[in-house]
Parts: C-alpha cells; structure tokens; sequence
C-alpha cells in the first residue's frame, strides 16, 4: 500500500508564501513595479506584438478588422499558382503589416527553398515561414527536410522561422542551422486541439536561443494564454480565428489572453504544490 | 510552351512582361519562374517566351 503522501509533518515543513512587503504608508497605494517587456526579435526585426495571424479562409473583406482587432504585425501567407482573375489578398492587408510567407505544398527542401524565393521576389521581404509536408491527413512537418531547408534559406539571408515538430533535438539543430525562431505545433494544423505537446514544448522553451513560438493546433484564446504563461515567445493561429462567429472580436480575444499570459510569465507564476493546501490565512489565533 | 502547368501556344514572339499583360495579370503580384529560374522584375522585359518555355506565375493567396 502506497503511504499517504500527506502527513502532519509534510504541511508543517511545507513553507508559506512570503508576506508582501508593505512599504508605503497607510491610505497610499502599493507601489507596482512597472514590467518592461522586451520586444520580439526576429531576425534582429523587433515587433511589439507577439500575436502571428494567418491570413485567411474568412472573406478577404474581414482582414483588416481582423489584423486591426489582433493587434498583429505579422501575417502569414501562402504561394501558388496565380490565377489572373483572382483578387490579391495583399490588396487586403494593411500597410507596415510584415508579410511572412509559407512554404506550404513543398515536400523537400529544394521545394521549400524555390517557394521561398518566389515569396521573396513578391514581397521583396526576407521572411519566410519554413514548412515541409508529406500527407495531408495530419499535416506533419517533417523535421529532417525542414532542418536542411533552415539551413539553405539562412545562408541566403532568409529570416527563417521554421515550423516544426516539437522534438527538442531538432529544435536545437534548427538553431545551429540558423533559425531566427522555432515554431513547434501544439497540435495537428486546424484541428483546435491545443497545447497537446505541452511537455516538449517546454523542453524547447527551457533550452532556447531563439524565440520559440506556437504554431497550430492552438484552438482557444485560454490555450494561447497557456502557451504564453509558459514562456512562448509568441503564439501563431489561423484556424481558431478564421472559424469564429465573429472573427475580428475573436481575434482581439485572443490579443488579450496573449498579451495576460505573457504578463503573467513575467510577473512569475507561484510554485505549485501538489497533495495539500498551503493556508492563506494565519494558522494561529484560532477561536478554539 | 507552358505556363502554370497548361499547354499554351505562343502567336508570336513575347516578352515575360507582355505575356504578363496581355493575360491581365497584374505585374506587382506576382512573382515568375522561367525556366527553373526566377526572372526578376526588372529583366521582364528582356526574358523572351518560345515554344519550348516553361513558365511558372505565382502570387500569395490566403494561408496559415
């Protein structure tokens, strides 16, 4: 039989949270330290805002609220074949947005490498989203291809932010081959999921050098606030907004719980304990 | 020649930047492939189509 972990002598060794300190005199506030966060560095490109939209699947019409509402100052896009009868969705995107292009559809890294330079030869920017697929059931990236890929883009002086598996080793192996950030999924692309990979992707977090942001899976607003706590750099999502009733509100949804996460991280989460209670009110005094 | 995978038949000798508007594309979207090789915008006008070219025209569209 497996002894109760919870003994008298456990709570007693158990230590209390410290006492605020209460400096300011009586009918003064306390004084609050002001947090200053840093901004989001990509590639040595700073950013204010560490909210990544995906550009679509909602009418073209609904994006500058969207990206209005979010907060955002990155969205992402794709590259296929132009049809000349098709309207442009940068015609749709506000001015001083930076664009970050996919490589989806490629399935190597020579593919990667061609889609991200046609990007390129649009957008005349250097960013590019790295993602390399085989099977359109799970839409797995494939580490190995994207590491190769990382490497070729960054010798061409590509900003690259690679999507990725969460599997520590290669994250840091995206790193050594140039990432400016990594973008682990926190579940399968769209499928509003969540964080699933939670465990890993605090591995990743707890071991980079580079920012480390969440990309697919990320399913509600409470699960990007999760990612942020967790001391994600940045949260990506497309599917949980674009599928929405409102997608402009929900995109401000979820530019708040982002932006209560990362205060939260920074402010510092209490410790957690596990198997009994740590009183929050004195244990003396009592009227018995 | 080709053009975004169809097989297209040229009438007379073009530019990459008079296919371009003569098909109603617009220049500044888009990004084309000639050959394997991207032409940038500004040697549009000097890249010549023949009856052997493969020819790839993309833009972005929506996507995560």
């Amino acid at each position: 039989m497996i002894p109760n972990p919870v003994t008298e002598e456990s709570v007693a060794n158990t230590p209390l949270p410290p006492q605020p300190e209460v400096t300011n005199p009586v009918g003064t506030a306390a004084p609050v330290t002001p947090v200053v966060d840093k901004p989001l560095n990509l590639g040595g490109h700073e950013f204010e805002s560490r909210f990544i939209l995906g550009s679509g699947r909602y009418d073209l019409n609904l994006i500058k609220a969207t990206v209005e509402h979010a907060g955002t100052q990155i969205v992402t896009m794709a590259l296929r074949r132009a049809q000349t009868t098709e309207n442009s969705v940068l015609d749709y995107i506000p001015e001083g947005i930076t664009l970050l292009p996919n490589t989806s559809g490629a399935r190597n890294a020579e593919e990667a490498v061609r889609i991200a330079r046609l990007a390129r030869e649009v957008c005349q920017t250097d960013f590019v989203k790295v993602e390399i697929e085989h099977e359109t059931k799970y839409l797995l990236p494939d580490n190995a291809e994207t590491i190769r890929a990382t490497e070729m883009l960054a010798k061409e002086g590509f900003v690259v932010m690679p999507y990725m598996f969460p599997d520590p080793i290669a994250a840091r192996q995206l790193e050594e081959a140039g990432a400016a950030a990594v973008m682990p999924l926190g579940s399968l692309i769209g499928s509003n999921m969540g964080l699933r990979m939670r465990d890993f992707i605090q591995i990743i977090i707890a071991n980079a050098n580079v920012p480390v942001i969440i990309d697919a899976g990320i399913g509600r607003p409470s699960q990007a606030c999760e990612a942020m706590e967790m001391g994600a750099d940045a949260v990506m999502a497309y599917t949980a907004v674009a599928s929405a009733g409102n997608i402009p509100l929900m995109a401000k949804a979820f530019k708040d719980a982002i932006a209560a996460g990362r205060a939260a991280y920074l402010s510092g989460l209490g410790k957690v304990t596990e198997g009994h209670a740590v009183p929050s009110s004195p244990t003396t005094g009592y009227l018995h | 020649m080709q053009v975004n995978g169809e097989q297209v038949t040229l009438e007379k000798p073009l530019s990459v930047s008079d296919y371009l508007a003569e098909h109603g594309y617009r220049a500044e979207r888009v990004a084309v492939e000639l050959n394997g090789a991207i032409v940038p915008r500004g040697k549009r006008e000097e890249a010549m189509l023949d009856d052997r070219s493969v020819m790839e025209i993309v833009q972005f569209v929506q996507g995560g």
